[in-house]
């Protein structure tokens, strides 16, 4: 009982436009590239990490260069973070690291502003220079209590 | 009536359940074990692709295009109160990646395939055609069932992946074309929010189980029905009422599960 060659046809475009969808979406829209290993791995640790999360983006100027690859706790209980950075940039030893949001009400992302030193950063070394995220709650908090709190002056 | 009658009814009826649940696990071992062993039924296979898959093609472009264009309006109109029009494009790929497209997709294929897969083996078994098979020593599980399971498998994901395409192509349609949003934001709001492991992965594993489900549900319920036209007719209903109940309530669980 043979199919017609139509039919053969049909199924062969149907599984083609399929896989060219899938591969679409893989790709293009989710990124497998970064799945790939052999990035830039650089860990920063920080005080205060506010909301940042996985797969925040990690920006040189405003250019993405990479993502936030892991969050966890370090021994000293400060945030670290590990970052998966360009593998072709050549940052400086000193460059820094600071938590930043887009908008008020934006999304929390890492800038990094390069230092000026000779020595480049490796896979795996810490970032030394970081800035903690800053909370708005905890401003505003400290605002009302320089305000209205003369008798109990604790900041 | 006992007191005990009622509580006799419960019992009966769980004991209903999981004898109907044993029933269907070994069909199902049964259909894998017959489809595992040679001979291949790759012709077979071949045309339930095209009954699944090639025939399925025109019902889920069109309804992923059309839910794409309402996830656009609705997305854009709630994003714009808070001026966050430029991220219409991760709300409209997340929700049809993660849920809409594998659950709708399987939605329409159960009435649409499942229903015909069940109608056709019930109707074969009351035209006697599954006695026939077996009279030529022809396994109707091997030469029949396991092509029309194995069919809707490989079709499902791909028929969930194409329906996401589409809807992605309609919230454009909309968001973009129509509303006057920026494309390039679109895009890239898209591909900066969707992860391949979680998002894309996790979206063609809800496929293929939903294919699974689908599969055996239209399947078994076919093969099991009684030899009458009420039985044929019962059969393509009670397929699509189960298999889209079962696609719900697997869905929460792959995604608790996966771990979005």
């Amino acid at each position: 009982m043979r199919e017609s060659p139509a039919r053969e046809l049909w199924v062969g475009l149907f599984v083609l436009v399929g896989l060219a969808a899938l591969a679409w979406l893989s790709f293009s829209v989710g990124g497998v590239e970064s799945l790939r290993a052999g990035g830039l791995q650089l860990t920063a640790t920080f005080d205060e990490i506010g909301g940042l999360k996985k797969r925040a983006q990690v920006v040189i100027g405003g250019v993405r260069v990479g993502q936030v690859k892991s969050i966890d706790l370090s021994d000293d209980f400060r945030a670290r973070v590990t970052l998966d950075v360009d593998q072709k940039l050549a940052l400086p030893a000193d460059t820094s690291a600071s938590i930043l949001t887009s908008g008020v009400l934006g999304d929390q992302y890492i800038a990094l502003e390069p230092g000026g030193e000779p020595d480049m950063l490796r896979s795996g070394e810490p970032i030394q220079f970081t800035q903690s995220a800053v909370i708005l709650e905890r401003l505003i908090g400290k605002l009302i209590q320089n305000i209205g709190g003369d008798s109990k002056e604790q900041e | 009536m006992s007191p005990a009658a009622p509580v006799r009814a419960i019992g009966a009826s769980v004991l209903r359940a999981v004898r109907g649940l044993g029933r269907f696990s070994l069909f199902v071992t049964a259909v894998l074990d017959a489809g595992a062993r040679p001979p291949f039924r790759l012709r077979r296979l071949l045309g339930e692709v095209y009954d699944a898959g090639v025939l399925s093609l025109l019902i889920v472009c069109v309804s992923g295009f059309a839910v794409g264009m309402v996830l656009g309006l609705q997305g854009h109109n709630t994003l714009s109160r808070f001026g966050a029009e430029e991220s219409l494009g991760a709300v409209v790929g997340l929700s049809l990646i993660r849920e809409l497209g594998p659950v709708l997709t399987s939605l329409l294929v159960a009435g649409r395939a499942g229903s015909a897969i069940a109608a056709e083996i019930a109707a074969m078994n009351v035209t006697e055609q599954l006695d026939g098979l077996r009279m030529m020593s022809v396994e109707p599980l091997d030469f029949v069932v396991a092509p029309k399971a194995l069919g809707m498998i490989l079709a499902m994901p791909l028929l969930s992946t194409l329906f996401v395409v589409f809807g992605i192509l309609g919230g454009w349609m909309v968001g973009v074309a129509v509303l006057g949003g920026d494309s390039g934001s679109y895009l890239s709001t898209l591909e900066d929010s969707v992860a391949f492991w979680e998002d894309v992965v996790g979206g063609i594993i809800k496929g293929v189980v939903f294919g699974v489900l689908v599969g055996f549900i239209a399947t078994f319920r076919g093969f099991t029905a009684r030899a009458t036209t009420a039985g044929v007719s019962a059969a393509a209903t009670s397929t699509v009422v189960i298999a889209s109940v079962a696609t719900l309530i697997f869905d929460y669980f792959i995604t608790a599960l996966w771990g979005y």
